[in-house]
């Protein structure tokens, strides 16, 4: 029991002795910095260069600034290797410390916890947001702006809801997703223009067609895996959209289809007429009407999908689904026929692809195939894998800030009284998308939500940390 | 013979070539019903080519491989597609390096293998979306035939365990008890034992015989532990540049000449002799 004793003072004039010689070495790495900045700073910007008016170089000296570089390099060296280096190992240390209690599963993980709550809470969010919008505009029609963001937003979660079932789910690139929300858009638009058939008619119909085509491509291509699967569904996207521009008895070509039907409270339209929808309901009309309940339809749809892919990931061939994506050739040895099964995760992907479609052609009234390219399958894309494949949540986190994102940066106006007039965030647009992949990259790199859930329990739930889990490869 | 009273798996002039390569020669063989039958041989020897044609992973180029039933059924395994050996024929595998679904837990990979049932139990998906059918009660019956095998590969409490974290000998008793929740007729394992310590390699013995005591499986093994093959299996052919050398009960194999030598080697005057034998 002396042994503790013994050692400690020891122990205590060595902890002295580095601290001192730690002071010393910050010092010498500080003033190298402090030289390097020297150096790097007499040619760039020890004299200032101008164009005098005879045409003549003028060099204005202007080593005050040089001067003060260095010092503040001297200082922000010292303070870095002084403060910063400590803390950063100590919280390493800590990190490693939680990693290996955790071990490789995390049972109460960040992401378990969010789940939890955000998952009810965004539904809240979601299903009070026209109210909200209007309540925080001041008014109905003042809201429309937020409303349409809305149904952006949304539309662009149940695409990537209706992708992460391939993707994140199967583990199926496919770079052609748009094709099928145009299979979807263009089969409401030719049925309702051609036909005079009611939206909640054609709403399956374009559903079902853009399965067939889900089918239709999934059968040639799906022997193929990885790399060139995705370029093969890249292809194809871009087929669907050269065929929509070319064919143009049918489609109208590049010049689309407009003034097709609006969407109708089931066969009451959103008019000023007696027989619309506000006249029935004994109140006065408003033009936002119609965009609320685009809202809450695109709402419903989304939900649906969601509704939908919990469901099958619980049944078997969800597992099949999510076992293709970790082993295609076990699956094989287990007696599953392993082209249907990816068949069928391509044929519900593309399903909820036609679905969005469709409501996308009804609620713009008028499509084309500029509306189709391939940065939307980009974006759907980077939604799911941003979200983290197969997470449901993520997606819809990642959809709200891939959308929204953009919009906000419109909204930062007062910016411009920070880095003057004519500044315009909106266009910093890209660059700040790219940083922020670049930071997914490095902190997060199996998207914002990675773990697995599991979908059935004997005993104890607990997530599957995403490092085990495949992206699939084929 | 007894194998050949009863066989389970027949092959006959099974040949598998790969462009010039010729994998397996003209390999006939039977495996008996309610056997443990192995089959050794040396590195490159074309064990696991033959795993992998009965398996419907290669189509052999000549040959005919018949699978019969307890019901006198019998099944052509070369016409086969691959799912239907696994679903249709009863015969199921593990493999060499082991092919877990390492992100889904324990549970679900037992779950998965009994996707055909459960896939019909559902309607196809389509009863199953809507709650409708009896799939709830199909899939608590397949919880129990898993908890069943993961009681008896003694990894119960590790269910909602991801596979992945598994230690390497749990993963490979795992592999088996998926095989086995297939509910094959041939059990087919490629090196069960490979990777195992003697007390690991010991369990697993234990675990192939009581898997054949009580269950209809017969099993069909790759191995290089003679401690494993000369103990448990029942008959054992051994193969030798894709060619049968010798088939037969252990203590037979054991004491043949060709086997010792293609697992030894000859001395120099012998191949001698064996070429002088061929030439005349």
């Amino acid at each position: 029991m002396d042994a503790p004793r013994t050692i400690a003072p020891i122990v205590a004039p060595a902890a002295a002795r580095t601290a001192a010689s730690d002071i010393g070495a910050a010092l010498k790495d500080a003033g190298l910095t402090a030289l390097i900045t020297l150096g790097l700073s007499i040619p760039i910007l020890a004299y200032k260069t101008d164009q005098g008016p005879a045409n003549e170089l003028i060099l204005t000296p202007r080593w005050r600034l040089v001067a003060l570089l260095c010092a503040l390099a001297f200082v922000v060296r010292l303070a870095m290797r002084l403060v910063g280096v400590p803390w950063l190992e100590a919280r390493r240390a800590q990190s490693r410390k939680e990693a290996v209690r955790t071990a490789s599963h995390e049972t109460k993980g960040l992401g378990y916890r969010v789940g939890i709550l955000a998952g009810p809470l965004l539904l809240g969010v979601a299903l009070s947001y026209p109210l909200l919008a209007a309540l925080a505009s001041g008014g109905l029609n003042e809201s429309r702006y937020w409303v349409d963001l809305g149904i952006l937003i949304l539309t662009y979660v149940m695409l990537g809801w209706g992708l992460n079932i391939v993707v994140g789910l199967a583990g199926l690139l496919d770079l052609g997703y748009v094709a099928f929300y145009a299979v979807g858009a263009y089969s409401y638009a030719l049925l309702a223009t051609t036909f005079g058939l009611s939206f909640w008619i054609c709403l399956p119909i374009a559903g079902i067609l853009a399965a067939l085509w889900g089918i239709l491509l999934g059968f040639p291509v799906l022997r193929l895996r990885g790399d060139y699967l995705a370029i093969v569904t890249l292809a194809f996207g871009e087929i669907i959209r050269l065929v929509l521009i070319n064919w143009v008895e049918v489609t109208g070509g590049g010049a689309g289809i407009s003034s097709i039907p609006r969407v109708s409270f089931f066969g009451l339209p959103f008019n000023a007429d007696e027989k619309g929808f506000a006249a029935t309901l004994g109140i006065p009309f408003n033009a936002m009407h119609r965009i609320v309940f685009l809202y809450y339809l695109i709402l419903a749809l989304a939900l649906l999908t969601n509704f939908v892919t919990l469901r099958l990931r619980k049944l078997p061939i969800g597992r099949a689904w999510e076992a293709l994506r970790e082993d295609e050739i076990a699956c094989r040895s287990l007696g599953i026929n392993t082209r249907n099964t990816k068949l069928t995760a391509f044929a519900m992907g593309a399903m909820f692809g036609g679905f969005a479609g469709s409501f996308f052609a009804v609620r713009q009234g008028f499509i084309s195939p500029e509306s189709f390219n391939f940065l939307e399958s980009a974006v759907v894309l980077a939604i799911v894998v941003l979200g983290g494949m197969g997470s449901q949540l993520g997606v819809a986190i990642a959809a709200v800030a891939m959308v929204g994102g953009p919009e906000l940066l419109r909204n930062l106006g007062f910016l411009s009284a920070v880095f003057g007039q004519g500044f315009d965030p909106n266009e910093y647009r890209l660059l700040l998308f790219g940083l922020a992949m670049v930071a997914m990259m490095v902190w997060r790199p199996r998207g914002l939500i990675a773990q697995r859930e599991p979908s059935i329990v004997l005993k104890e739930r607990k997530a599957i940390a995403g490092s085990l889990v495949k992206e699939g490869h084929g | 013979m007894h194998w050949q009273r009863d066989p389970v798996l027949t092959v006959e002039h099974l040949t598998m070539r790969f462009g010039g390569l010729v994998a397996v020669n003209d390999l006939s063989f039977e495996a008996g019903r309610s056997d443990i039958t192995a089959l050794i041989g040396p590195n490159g020897a074309g064990k696991t080519t033959v795993f992998n044609c009965i398996t419907g992973f290669y189509k052999p180029s000549e040959g005919m491989l018949s699978l019969r039933h307890q019901d006198g059924s019998a099944l052509l395994l070369e016409r086969l597609p691959g799912h239907r050996i696994a679903w249709k024929a009863k015969v199921a595998r593990t493999f060499q390096n082991i092919r877990l679904f390492s992100g889904m837990t324990v549970l679900e990979n037992l779950l998965v293998a009994q996707h055909n049932p459960l896939m019909i139990a559902s309607g196809f998906t389509f009863l199953g979306v809507l709650g409708l059918g009896g799939y709830a009660a199909s899939e608590r019956r397949a919880v129990e035939k898993a908890t069943y095998w993961l009681d008896k590969i003694r990894l119960l409490d590790r269910a909602d365990d991801p596979a992945g974290d598994l230690p390497y000998g749990a993963q490979r008793r795992l592999e088996i008890a998926r095989a086995m929740c297939t509910d094959p007729a041939l059990l087919c394992l490629d090196e069960p034992a490979a990777g195992l310590n003697p007390r690991e390699s010991l369990e697993l013995n234990e675990l192939l015989l009581s898997i054949r005591k009580d269950h209809d499986t017969s099993i069909l093994l790759i191995e290089h532990d003679m401690s494993v093959v000369m103990e448990i299996s029942d008959h054992v052919v051994v193969l030798d540049y894709g060619t049968k050398i010798s088939d037969g009960t252990p203590a037979e194999v054991r004491s043949d000449q060709r086997v010792i030598a293609a697992y030894l080697g000859v001395e120099d005057e012998e191949v001698a002799e064996v070429e002088a034998e061929v030439g005349a």
